[in-house]
């Protein structure tokens, strides 16, 4: 009986979809990868899909819920991919088994992240608009040129930090012992990282992002979240604090994206800060605007077919960067078009129609 | 009822329906179409090759690294290829991303690639050296410098110096020709290669007892202008410049420290190769610079490669194209000494590769080589200095 009110409501039936459509995904990939179906080419792509999903998943519910427009979002991620890193890394010994350290990892990824986003969050959140977005731009950069300075290192004595401001430290100034190892090298970047990152990993971070994204917007928080973005003035009038709304979703996508970037970083040999400049940052969001503001399943599918695209555009050449950016436009013109919305929305209700005959009639 | 509500969302689902559809049909039909292509090229080609794979970013701020090693590498497939081993050849844009270039070496992989010749830079090149060890594929790369690439890794092969090695070379030559010089360093602190290098520079110059007088850095978002660092340079009395920069930014360095009036000897690394072409830049500014790099395009001895390469692509090359060269020199001898043939699987070649390196010599554009069995390369360190914009053995 519950079940069947459930699936009337129609929120829950969207959610449910979702869920659905995310699962089956992975086992169809599964099933074609157990069968070598699947190049080489996409099924390195796998974990880094999965980190761009969540961080779709996470920009989402900053951008389209909480209608705060943040630049700076893959500044989070690197928080989340460096902390994971040293988090796998000095744990090496102590938890032999990868995909606890790898939890471990993502936790500590995500705790940190959180950190950074409620701290960052104190100054950003009093502005809004366009100043926010300049404001979430340069915290992104600052992010990066703070982690350009650390250089980190790890042995039997615990972790050695260094913080590197005048650019002549380097990994030797550690002074780590004989079995020690230096993770991050300052604008080096991280490398030796050992890969511990797996598809299986990425598919449940991607369904615990969507269960605290789908599960916190249906909720009386998320309900409070986007009365404070459709109407700052009378969601005040009701007794609603904006600010404490807006933290909540700030840091809660933080949390997501530096868990998103613990996977990340796991998930190759080789990590420099750069990587997560403001281009990734601006990357992120075009996943998230091309799959719909506030709408989940949108930026879960943008974010796959966005990142396999470039790479599956390689015959092109010099030429694919360009055919990328024309698909770009192409995509936000069609979908922003009255007359193909009008097309499609009319084959959707035939399609409907149609599909509830054949569910009365069974 | 239900039916009612349903219809009210529908126009906002619609939409972002249309949205993920098209973004999903264009990308299926993408991926589709290109294993299509891939497999055509392979049932194409009638006699089997042995296939050669290669990377480096081909567009971007780094594209002219990439572009010299795919093209040395290119020529070089061209040139050792023989009747008894056929070699084919293809190359890959990474755009100096450690994420793209395990996306290209897996296209490459899918493509049936047998050894890899790259990739290009160093991150990448860390980056891809662990996938090719756990896909156990032989790799040598031409110009990734940072120790870490060969280290703890049994596939792995380096056609060039690693940096601690030019940078303690580098301090052995300045002891042994400037003893008496003040030094100043100036090196990228956000890239590898020049922070390796510029760091074990240190080490040896600190044994050395070289005066090292100023430690001046920059990073790439800030190489437009390096007045601030030269007059510190100066200021401290520096008469010798040690940059183990590239070559972007040493013409930078060069013209400023030009329109300071700051006279200085420059010395620079294998990075700096190059500085003759760059765009804009007023190539008598690089007269007298000192360079240790193990190739040049004005040495007899190499005139052939570097007329065939300048019909091929229309450019001098560079010692990024020597050392892509020189590598597949080495990887057709080594095949030849294994005795594998063209239809070597590849994990075969990973068998047989590391161990056949370490017994060849290749008498090649950058010097005579051979490999230790941890994979780094020997051969002779040799300095130019630039005269009349030739380069002159110093």
């Amino acid at each position: 009986m519950s079940m069947m009110k459930c699936m009337q409501n129609t929120r829950a039936r969207r959610d449910l979809i979702t869920y659905a459509l995310v699962i089956a995904a992975f086992a169809v990939v599964c099933l074609l990868q157990a069968n070598r179906m699947i190049p080489r080419m996409i099924a390195g792509q796998l974990v880094p899909i999965c980190s761009y999903v969540v961080m779709a998943l996470s920009l989402n519910l900053v951008v389209g819920v909480a209608g705060d427009l943040s630049l700076g979002h893959a500044g989070f991620m690197s928080v989340g991919a460096y902390t994971g890193i040293v988090a796998a890394m000095s744990l090496t010994e102590v938890v032999p088994d990868d995909g606890l350290r790898l939890v471990i990892a993502v936790i500590v990824g995500a705790a940190s992240a959180a950190l950074a986003g409620f701290v960052i969050g104190i100054p950003v959140l009093r502005l809004s608009g366009d100043y926010l977005a300049i404001v979430t731009l340069a915290f992104g950069e600052i992010i990066k040129e703070i982690v350009t300075c650390l250089i980190v290192g790890v042995d039997e004595r615990g972790l050695h930090v260094l913080f590197n401001l005048t650019g002549s430290l380097s990994a030797g100034d550690l002074n780590l012992s004989e079995g020690g190892v230096a993770i991050i090298k300052g604008a080096q970047g991280a490398s030796g990282v050992e890969v511990i990152s797996t598809f299986v990993a990425g598919f449940l971070l991607v369904m615990v992002a969507l269960v605290v994204v789908l599960n916190l917007v249906r909720s009386r928080t998320g309900r409070a979240i986007m009365a404070v973005r459709d109407n700052r003035i009378a969601a005040e009038s009701v007794g609603i604090s904006t600010t404490k709304y807006r933290m909540i979703a700030f840091v809660v996508s933080a949390a997501l994206a530096g868990a998103a970037g613990a996977l990340f970083g796991n998930g190759f040999s080789q990590l420099s800060a750069t990587k997560f400049d403001f281009n990734t940052s601006i990357l992120i969001l075009v996943f998230v605007v091309l799959g719909g503001l506030g709408n989940m399943r949108g930026s879960i599918v943008a974010a796959v077919a966005l990142t396999i695209l470039p790479e599956a555009l390689r015959q092109f050449s010099d030429y694919r960067m360009l055919v990328y950016a024309v698909v770009l436009i192409l995509v936000m013109i069609v979908s922003n078009n009255d007359t193909v919305k009008g097309a499609v929305g009319r084959l959707k209700a035939r399609f409907v129609s149609h599909g509830k005959e054949v569910g009365t009639d069974a | 009822m239900s039916s009612l509500t349903g219809k009210s969302f529908n126009p906002v689902m619609n939409r972002r329906s249309v949205i993920a559809g098209v973004a999903g049909l264009g990308a299926c039909s993408l991926i589709s179409g290109c294993s299509d292509g891939g497999s055509g090229a392979d049932g194409g080609s009638g006699a089997p090759a042995f296939k050669i794979g290669s990377m480096g970013p081909l567009t971007g701020p780094a594209a002219s690294y990439g572009t010299s090693v795919t093209g040395g590498a290119e020529l070089g497939c061209k040139d050792f290829s023989t009747d008894e081993l056929p070699l084919a050849f293809k190359a890959e844009d990474d755009v100096a991303d450690g994420e793209k270039a395990v996306n290209a070496f897996n296209s490459l992989a899918d493509w049936g690639m047998q050894a890899l010749v790259g990739p290009t830079t160093t991150g990448c090149s860390l980056a891809v050296a662990q996938e090719a060890e756990n896909a156990h594929l032989f790799m040598l790369t031409p110009s990734a410098t940072a120790p870490d690439v060969t280290d703890g890794k049994t596939v792995v092969f380096r056609a060039c110096y690693s940096d601690p090695a030019i940078g303690a070379h580098s301090a052995e030559w300045l002891a042994e020709n400037f003893p008496n010089e003040k030094i100043a360093t100036f090196h990228n602190a956000g890239d590898t290669y020049s922070a390796g290098v510029h760091d074990a520079f240190l080490e040896k110059a600190e044994e050395l007892k070289l005066d090292i007088v100023d430690k001046e850095t920059f990073k790439d978002d800030s190489a437009t202008s390096f007045t601030n660092q030269l007059t510190k340079a100066k200021n401290a009395g520096a008469t010798l410049i040690y940059a183990p920069i590239y070559y972007t930014p040493a013409s930078v360095m060069l013209t400023n420290a030009s329109d300071m009036g700051y006279d200085v000897k420059v010395m620079g690394c294998d990075g700096m190769d190059g500085i003759l072409g760059v765009e804009g830049f007023d190539a008598a500014l690089a007269e007298g610079l000192y360079l240790m790099t193990p190739f040049s395009a004005d040495d007899p001895k190499n005139a052939d490669f570097v007329t065939a390469y300048k019909e091929a692509y229309g450019e001098t090359p560079d010692q990024f194209a020597a050392d892509a060269y020189d590598s597949v020199h080495a990887v057709a001898l080594a095949l030849a000494e294994a005795g594998l043939g063209a239809d070597a699987d590849p994990a075969e070649v990973a068998d047989a590769l590391p161990e056949a390196m370490t017994k060849i010599t290749v008498e090649g554009l950058t010097g005579t080589l051979t490999w230790n069995d941890k994979g780094e390369v020997e051969k002779e360190t040799t300095v130019y200095v630039i005269e009349g914009g030739k380069y002159v053995p110093a």
